[in-house]
């Protein structure tokens, strides 16, 4: 349509933050490294999220203390309340993925994602 | 890790993080934050005790902390006040919102300066969803602190 | 050759990205949100709240974030069994 790259600069480094995670993910080897790149994944996607609901001009949903010509300029409050979810899963999962790669370098003594491919008791 | 500077730096800053983390947990219906990020910032707080104390210690301070049956408390007092909402309605209705029992005050209308007791079940949600939260990702920093330091010893 | 294949798909795929990114509609203009609306009028009569955002989270979606719960209960269940048996005998 008629965004420009300027107007759009929020979602081109949602892209940017997106490509870099699954070049993380693709092309490195380690296992923290792959865990880094998830976790860069989900900061694009929480980052999207809440662009996709920002109102120019507005204010935060908060009625507490708000300045008085916030009352009818508000930003999306649905957005805000997913990527809240969404950051409490990710911590979880970030947590739950490093207790698997713990438990991997402890049964085969490397955390190349090549070199775990053999079978041992 | 146990050098001075943290172990003075933490005697100064835990108290002032746990307090924090509770006033975001208390204040999740007027102010940006609630249950998650009150339960994440208590659970930060608790994290830098772990980390500023040697295995020992820990091990005697967490002992006597019933962590799980804390996070446990926490999913069943979200499944109570949910089921609250059956009596006459549909699951987690918002049933002690403007009623007179605590927490229950009606809210102005408009922009106000915020009142404490307001909110109806959502601050009883809050209150349950950070103390499972805190419950949580201190075990989760507390399993990895006791497996690490199983080793190196010396760090 | 399997690295430059996977190169190529890769570098197409940032060129998708980015102009996916150009095209989308501008910055800072969300379409007409009708619920979002909705939730920020009622907020203060129906959930007796001042954080739209809280009472989005624990009153209109509080089916969601049982959910959310219960993944935060699982993850934690999941890493305690995953080190068990390197932890010995604590918690």
């Amino acid at each position: 349509m008629n965004g420009s790259i300027f107007v759009n600069l929020p979602f081109i480094v949602v892209a940017v933050l997106l490509a870099l995670g699954f070049y993380t993910i693709g092309f490195k080897r380690n296992l923290i490294k792959v865990v880094i790149g998830v976790e860069i994944l989900e900061g694009a996607v929480n980052m999207f999220i809440v662009a996709l609901g920002y109102v120019k001009g507005g204010y935060a949903p908060i009625y507490t203390q708000a300045p008085p010509e916030a009352a009818g300029k508000m930003v999306l409050p649905t957005p805000q309340a997913l990527t809240l979810t969404s950051i409490v899963i990710g911590v979880a999962v970030s947590a739950l993925m490093l207790a698997f790669a713990v438990n991997i370098y402890k049964h085969y003594g490397t955390l190349d994602v090549t070199k775990i491919r053999r079978l041992r008791g | 890790m146990t050098t001075t500077i943290i172990r003075t730096t933490t005697k100064i800053l835990a108290p002032l993080i746990l307090v924090f983390g509770s006033y975001i947990i208390l204040h999740g219906h007027l102010t940006p934050g609630g249950g998650f990020q009150g339960g994440a910032v208590f659970a930060s707080g608790l994290a830098l005790l772990i980390v500023a104390n040697n295995k020992e210690k820990v091990k005697e301070l967490f002992d006597k902390v019933p962590l799980s049956q804390l996070e446990s408390l926490g999913a069943l007092g979200f499944l109570g006040i949910g089921a609250l909402g059956l009596m006459g309605y549909t699951f987690l209705k918002n049933v002690i919102a403007n009623s007179d029992f605590l927490f229950g005050a009606p809210t102005p209308k408009g922009i106000n300066p915020g009142y404490l007791n307001t909110g109806g079940t959502l601050s009883y949600l809050n209150i349950f969803v950070g103390t499972k939260v805190l419950a949580g990702l201190t075990s989760i920093v507390l399993i990895f602190f006791l497996i690490l330091r199983r080793e190196r010893d010396e760090w | 050759m399997r690295r430059a294949l996977g190169l190529f798909a890769f570098l197409s795929f940032i060129i998708f990205l980015l102009a996916a990114a150009i095209s989308l509609r501008p910055f800072g203009e969300p379409p007409h949100a009708e619920m979002d609306t909705y939730f920020i009028e009622h907020a203060q009569e129906e959930a007796s709240a001042n954080n739209v955002v809280t009472s989005v989270v624990f009153d209109y979606r509080g089916f969601d974030t049982l959910g959310e719960a219960t993944v935060l209960f699982t993850a934690v269940s999941g890493v305690l069994m995953a080190l068990r048996h390197y932890g010995g005998k604590e918690k």
